[in-house]
């Protein structure tokens, strides 16, 4: 696998690691870690400093201002955009929780049939781009769509559940609710059964045992659940552009850029901006985390009780939550038909349904599958590569430095993707080739894009994996003659495989259907993505059937290999438990 | 710790504990198998079994966390069969102690007292005489992951103790505690019974813990409980093979009774034969069960009955020899005090054995 090169790298020869003990590390290891230093600094450091410098100087003399920041403070659109983005994002929260908090909780109490199929499909809506969602919701909540249409029908009313900004949030909301619902669940499986009965045997019942224990206990998950889908929704530029809002500020970030030019300097205060709010988000979750590892599980414990509900309970349980999951599928679902319709307006269904759009799609836009899973896979790759050696070089070296990688790769989260787009195109626009084109008009710069986009979370897995492993194993593996480097292949890798794959399985799907930061650097459409593929049918309504049609296919081929790699982890892990 | 002035604090009238006939299965696994107690007021009464046993569901069931099958349990003469948990007044202590982390340590012992709407300044001064009951005044405002293990368990105690339970519940609360800890707490906690007079269920599978601070003990397995009695009850006087094995070494001889003129004997498995004393009476399957320190090799005392064996290896523990004999098919551990300059059996040498039959018990399974 990659990752043996790469560690293998790591180490020097023995004889000449004797000159080198005064540097804490062989040389393998620091030229490791120069390499990776050089990679985050091309690709990420320079391209966001320099978006930050733009932001503070004077076009044309480079001199230091802060003209261009009381530009944006008096200029009515972005102010206006900067409270309408604050406004969905808090909103996208608020409707987000009401979809997650039942079905976490209703899964997590309650012997419940089909939790697990509930908490699968709850997974969803990631693996579909919001913007995709969002013209099946607009056929299907929209003025004229199936549920105001029926609604008419039946009592004369229509609900502006897609009007402008409701429409943003209700999207955003059903697409990123899981984060939410998996964070959340998590905490409450991890409280232990027996902080629940100490209450019990206090004299604490119901609803105080909830408020008082139960609540406060699972907070930190949801604050972290809370805190990136504000994140999110607060970065997110295609779905506003598609619903044809465009007094936000992320898309005015993009439209500034691509109307006005790249030598706009409004595009980067407001990317400066942007920074400016995932890091303060991250900040006040990270606040309200600090020093509450609540995870209680201990010895003997396993997570709350789960109860068995009253009759009447369950009836109100399954309503919910069938009522939650055809919400949060209807994107999926809507999609579907109309990937298969012939026409679908002013009706509450299609009128007649047809395989047309199939056929075109794979005459076509074939390409866009490919470009897809090349550019996904590349990603992914470069990223489980990257987190495993940094996973090594802070976990298992003493290099001076070392945690400086983990932290620049981390610091990736809080770089919203249409800033990294419009920091590539203004870093890379004037390096050019021999033959005269620029830079960020390959293709490649789109993967490095992705990979940067979703190092942070590859990382995580790796440092997971490698956390897992205790460090005896590998000296017991010395001890018996291998070197470190034989060491690092035979014990280290296998045994942080599950990990690494899990790293590669989220980079690759979360990558394969990102837009932000792509958008920008699409340059033809013979280098374009799926997600970018999506983005240009779903704008012209003709596009609309075949577009559906390969949203279809992008949700279909994530899902699958998702599952695959769900069920290689599970047979490893299996493996390994048999062999304990 | 400064018991005599907070002691007042706390009402403690002694009650007893009644558990009647009880059940409980989990689908085809019948975990408690008809339990019959009696835990009198102010006694300090182990549950002592191996794991699996049972000892915990029953804990657990008069603390309202499992629900009987059939049976009932009483506490005080009330009978709490189908009450909740909060509306039973049994405090117990989780064997994870369970200190919720969001809490600090005062705020988790004053948990109890506010659920019962006890006046603000009532709760002060009850969580500050029970901080102060388990020493831990000074860290009442520290936050449960700041203590060392010996203090969460404290503290735990004290959120227990603060609401005055009629019975007092110990789940295996030494079990995450280090080897010298455990000494010092169970002492503690024995010590804070003793003040309270607080009737007192302990969990625990470590023989040594429930002979050193019960005044008696049940033996449970495989759901049923075995015997009752206090620690050297048990220890001199076993019902059966189980207890004889749980409490202490036990050497076990199988083999069967045979009459001959009048004369009963026991042929131990493997071909040796020994007289039953005429006014010993051995149930039916019984087997022959010493203690290591009632037997000795070579002539053995007045009254004993000689066995032969072959020794198969020896222990040195200290003051004592340890033997390890075959007789028949069986292996038998035998202690002999250890004199300096005494030569030792070799393994494989032939060896008579003095066992005296008073202290001997005969016992089917």
């Amino acid at each position: 696998m990659a990752g043996a090169t790469t560690a293998g790298r790591a180490h020097a020869p023995s004889a000449s690691s004797k000159y080198f003990r005064k540097l804490s590390a062989t040389p393998g290891q620091i030229a490791l870690a120069l390499g990776i230093a050089v990679f985050l600094a091309f690709f990420l450091i320079v391209p966001v400093g320099t978006v930050i410098y733009v932001a503070f100087t004077e076009k044309g003399t480079g001199e230091f201002t802060l003209v261009n920041f009381l530009d944006f403070a008096q200029t009515d659109l972005f102010i206006r955009s900067f409270w309408n983005s604050f406004y969905v994002s808090a909103m996208s929260v608020v409707v987000a929780s009401v979809l997650a908090l039942p079905l976490a909780y209703i899964t997590t109490r309650f012997e419940f049939r089909g939790a697990m199929l509930i908490q699968t499909l709850g997974f969803l809506p990631l693996i579909m781009p919001p913007f995709v969602g969002a013209v099946a919701m607009l056929l299907l909540f929209g003025r004229n769509g199936t549920v105001n249409l029926l609604l008419n029908d039946w009592f004369g009313i229509k609900i502006p559940f897609m009007e402008g900004l409701n429409g943003v949030i209700f999207v955003q909301a059903v697409h990123y609710f899981p984060f939410i619902l998996i964070n959340l669940s998590a905490a409450l499986r991890n409280i232990d059964r027996a902080m629940e009965e100490a209450a019990q045997n206090l004299g604490s019942s119901g609803f105080r045992l909830f408020r008082r224990i139960v609540f406060p206990l699972a907070m930190p998950g949801y604050i972290a659940g809370a805190s990136l889908v504000f994140v999110k929704v607060f970065d997110d530029l295609a779905t506003p552009l598609l619903l044809n809002v465009k007094d936000m500020l992320a898309p005015q970030a993009y439209l500034r850029v691509t109307s006005i030019g790249i030598a706009d300097p409004m595009g980067y205060v407001i990317s400066v901006v942007l920074i400016c709010m995932s890091i303060l988000a991250m900040w006040i979750s990270a606040r309200a985390m600090r020093g509450k590892d609540y995870a209680t599980v201990q010895r003997g414990g396993g997570g709350l009780a789960k109860r068995q509900m009253r009759p009447w309970e369950s009836v109100l349980a399954y309503g919910a939550v069938l009522l939650i999951l055809l919400l949060v599928l209807a994107p999926h679902i809507g999609l579907l038909l109309l990937s298969f319709a012939t026409i679908w307006s002013f009706s509450p269904l299609p009128d007649s349904f047809t395989v047309a759009h199939y056929g075109r799609v794979f005459g076509e836009s074939f390409v866009y599958v490919k470009n897809t899973l090349i550019y996904a896979s590349i990603a992914g790759l470069i990223d489980v590569v990257l987190g495993t050696a940094i996973a090594y070089l802070v976990l298992r070296t003493k290099l001076i430095g070392r945690e400086w990688l983990d932290w620049a790769a981390t610091a990736a989260l809080a770089i919203p993707g249409v800033v990294l787009g419009i920091g590539y195109l203004r870093t890379f626009y004037g390096v050019q080739l021999p033959d005269g084109t620029p830079l960020a008009t390959l293709w490649i710069m789109i993967v490095l894009a992705l990979a940067i986009r979703r190092l942070p979370y590859a990382l995580r897995a790796c440092y997971a994996a490698l956390q897992q492993i205790s460090v005896s194993l590998e000296e017991a593996a010395e001890n018996l003659g291998a070197t470190k480097v034989r060491t690092v292949r035979r014990v280290v890798l296998p045994l942080m495989a599950g990990g690494i794959l899990a790293g590669f399985v989220t980079s690759f799907a979360t990558a394969a259907v990102e837009l932000s930061a792509t958008l920008m650097l699409v340059q033809s459409n013979a280098d374009a993505p799926l997600a970018y593929g999506l983005y240009v049918f779903m704008q012209s309504a003709a596009g609309r059937g075949p577009g559906a049609a390969l949203g279809v296919i992008a949700v279909l081929l994530v899902a699958l290999c998702t599952f695959a790699s769900h069920l290689i982890i599970e047979k490893s892990q299996k493996a390994k438990a048999a062999g304990r | 710790m400064n018991q005599s002035l907070s002691i007042s604090e706390f009402d403690t009238k002694a009650v007893d504990v009644d558990i009647r006939n009880v059940n409980l299965s989990y689908g085809a696994n019948h975990v408690l198998k008809g339990i019959n107690l009696h835990i009198r007021p102010g006694e300090f009464f182990a549950f002592l079994g191996p794991s699996g046993c049972g000892k915990t569901t029953l804990l657990r069931l008069i603390a309202g966390f499992n629900q009987a099958d059939g049976g009932e349990v009483l506490v005080g003469g009330r009978d709490v069969s189908h009450l909740p948990p909060w509306k039973r007044d049994v405090g117990m202590v989780f064997q994870s102690y369970a200190l919720w982390p969001h809490m600090t340590v005062k705020r988790n012992v004053a948990f109890g007292l506010e659920e019962r709407k006890v006046p603000r300044a009532e709760i002060e001064k009850r969580v500050a005489a029970a901080l102060e009951l388990v020493g831990l005044a000074h860290l009442a405002d520290r936050r449960p992951s700041q203590l060392s293990g010996g203090q969460q368990q404290r503290v735990a105690v004290a959120r227990t103790i603060a609401i005055e339970p009629k019975v007092l519940l110990l789940d295996e609360p030494l079990s995450n505690l280090d080897a010298k800890m455990r000494v010092q707490v169970r002492r503690e906690l024995r010590d804070l019974q003793q003040r309270l007079g607080l009737t007192t269920i302990f969990v625990t599978h470590d023989q040594e813990e429930a002979n050193t601070i019960c005044d008696r003990i049940a033996v449970m397995n495989d759901g049923i409980v075995q015997q009752v009695g206090t620690p050297m009850e048990l220890y001199e006087k076993p019902a059966n093979l189980f207890v004889a094995n749980f409490l202490g070494t036990a050497n076990i001889l199988p083999g069967r009774v045979v009459r001959e003129g009048g004369e009963r004997f026991f042929d131990i498995d493997g071909g040796v034969r020994l007289p039953i004393p005429a006014h010993v009476a051995v149930p039916e399957g019984a087997k022959l069960v010493f203690r290591p320190q009632h037997a000795s090799l070579g002539k053995g005392g007045q009254g004993d009955v000689q066995l032969p064996g072959t020794v198969v290896h020896s222990e040195f523990l200290g003051s004592t020899l340890r033997y390890v004999v075959k007789i028949g098919v069986a292996e038998v551990s035998i202690d002999t005090p250890f004199h300096s300059g005494e030569a030792l059996h070799e393994p494989g040498s032939p060896v008579e054995i003095g066992l005296s039959l008073r202290s001997a018990l005969w016992l089917a399974a």
